[in-house]
């Protein structure tokens, strides 16, 4: 037998066995088959690719799609397109932006929307000054291009005091979500919350 | 750069991980957990520029450095790496595949023990991971969630309120974290009951990969078990899903397989682990892949009590040692396919005859 990517006599035989889709045999030479084994179990495009056809062929007409398709992260400039072909996103705002496409996908790659389990000491940032640092980054990427240095130390700047602001977790937040963050942390179940 | 100067030594040494000790390490070779964590204020990698990846991996070396126990820490910047010794840390599952053929910066901390090691600018701007010998999920577990606690404190993560840490990738969102558990199952392969204990398992949530699986001329018999998703469930419920419902179940069915070979088979069975021993004992030119399959054979005759002279920590390591980029680090030079043959047959004996320490090579 031959090997699944080359003219090389295959060698190994290799089952993937993930639920639901069953199992999954490949015949592969050794060199594939090292490349093969050496990437990350169940790969995340094919699963992405595989819940984002099952979610796109409910409900949405072929123009509605074409729309979504056309839809840019104003932050990393990258359209739902792009992430659909790739299944890799552009920034982390782009879970705010497209969140009520990315909603559905969650709902069908996790059969579930809602995060359970750590999170940092530290208050998150919020979304929007996420983005709010990206932008100033790009900022000062083409400050610099245009050997204007005076504008990229000054964007310089803001960033170190935005990021010294949000590092720490007694800086200037509203007290509710403050307190909501920090019960949250102290009842953090050990071994428990199986759902 | 300096810190590739005594790459050798982390040639001559294996990772603790090898050392085949830890709960049930006749079946499980090793529990590995991984994060996935972003920098805040970057975009994921594919969306950086050039800039913002040289950013990324000087800030994050940087806090590391500054770090309380960081002096211990080996921190190498992939990109200067030749070829070898990319893949010679992609065998040593100290880098992944992805990262070793990237382009840019990039750069991994590695722990002197080899039990933790931090990839920068992989798919994530940070993937995070702890090897552990055999089925030991909550000792992994510890040491990933301190270390991540303390990068936490020197880096801001990318984290919502509702979707949790942020990846590049959907299906890592959440937790960030992987489980997987390598298994060593030789006796539900000879019997033929590999697919059907998965199949009756009918568990959603895990994948199950087979390396070297039934059929194959040349079987390795090892399988990796890794939970699937990573939203919706604390990372506790992750570690037992994986570490206390399906892998004791696997391990039960693999005991029990050996149960019924040893008192259905015994002289076949000691027949055939004897003859692969002594096939990496007397070969003077071996494959990689033979060598896998011997060595997965004589794996299982060691934890059987069929052969008494050679230790499972030995084994474990040859498996590692025996790889292409191992073979050409131990020498020193770059080698054709039949020279390393030639030489992965020479190293096996001089192992196997318990003629050289741990660290020795010639
Ligand atoms: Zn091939
Ligand atoms: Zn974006």
């Amino acid at each position: 037998m031959k090997c699944q990517y080359c003219e090389k006599p295959a060698t190994f035989h290799i089952t993937e066995l993930t639920e639901p889709a069953g199992p999954k045999v490949m015949h592969l030479c050794e060199e594939h088959a090292r490349n093969f084994l050496q990437k990350e179990a169940s790969s995340p495009v094919a699963s992405v690719a595989g819940a984002l056809a099952k979610q796109l062929q409910l409900g949405q007409t072929k123009q509605e799609l074409a729309e979504l398709d056309q839809k840019e992260c104003p932050v990393c400039g990258i359209s739902f397109f792009e992430f659909r072909n790739t299944g890799r996103l552009g920034c982390p705002y782009d879970y705010s932006f497209f969140e009520e496409d990315l909603v559905p996908l969650l709902t069908n790659i996790h059969d579930a929307t809602e995060h359970v389990g750590k999170r940092p000491r530290r208050l998150a940032a919020s979304a929007d000054s996420q983005a709010r640092m990206i932008q100033l980054r790009r900022e000062m990427e083409e400050a610099v291009e245009l050997e204007d240095y005076e504008r990229a130390s000054e964007i310089r700047d803001e960033l170190k005091r935005m990021e010294k602001e949000l590092s720490q977790p007694e800086a200037k937040s509203e007290d509710t979500s403050d307190q909501h963050n920090r019960s949250k942390q102290a009842d953090r179940p050990e071994g428990e919350d199986r759902s | 750069m300096k810190q590739q100067t005594d790459f050798s030594s982390l040639a001559k040494s294996s990772g603790e991980w090898l050392r085949g000790t830890g709960p049930e390490s006749d079946i499980v070779i090793s529990s590995r957990i991984r994060l996935a964590r972003n920098l805040a204020d970057f975009p994921f990698i594919r969306r950086c520029s050039d800039e913002d990846r040289d950013s990324i991996e000087r800030t994050v070396r940087a806090r590391m450095e500054a770090m309380e126990d960081w002096k211990d820490i080996r921190y190498i910047d992939i990109e200067e790496l030749s070829e070898v010794d990319r893949q010679f840390l992609v065998e040593r599952q100290l880098i992944s595949r992805e990262i070793a053929d990237a382009d840019g910066s990039r750069a991994v901390a590695v722990d002197p023990g080899e039990q933790y090691s931090v990839m920068v600018n992989e798919e994530d701007h940070l993937r995070i991971q702890v090897m552990q010998s055999g089925l030991d999920l909550q000792a992994a577990w510890a040491t990933i969630d301190s270390l991540d606690d303390r990068l936490e404190g020197a880096i801001l993560y990318a984290f919502h309120e509702k979707y949790g840490y942020l990846t590049a990738c959907p299906t890592n969102v959440g937790t960030g974290l992987r489980v997987s558990v390598m298994l060593h199952l030789p006796a539900l392969v000879i019997t033929r009951q590999i697919d059907k204990v998965f199949r009756s398992m009918q568990r959603i949530n895990v994948t199950v990969r087979g390396l070297y699986g039934e059929g194959s001329q040349y079987s390795g018999d090892f399988y990796q078990v890794s939970n699937q998703v990573t939203l919706g469930h604390s990372e506790q419920a992750l570690l037992s899903l994986v570490g206390d419902e399906v892998v004791p179940q696997i391990i039960q069915y693999e005991r029990k397989a050996r149960a019924f070979l040893v008192e259905q088979n015994q002289q076949d069975l000691h027949d055939d682990v004897s003859r692969a021993l002594g096939i990496l004992h007397t070969a003077k030119k071996i494959s990689s892949e033979e060598t896998m399959h011997y060595l997965s054979k004589v794996r299982m005759g060691v934890n059987l009590g069929l052969i008494d002279d050679v230790q499972v920590a030995t084994i474990n390591k040859l498996f590692i040692h025996t790889q292409p980029a191992h073979l050409q680090k131990l020498h020193g030079r770059v080698l054709g396919s039949s020279d390393r043959n030639v030489q992965r047959a020479s190293y096996l004996q001089r192992h196997l005859h318990g003629e050289l320490g741990d660290g020795e090579l010639n």
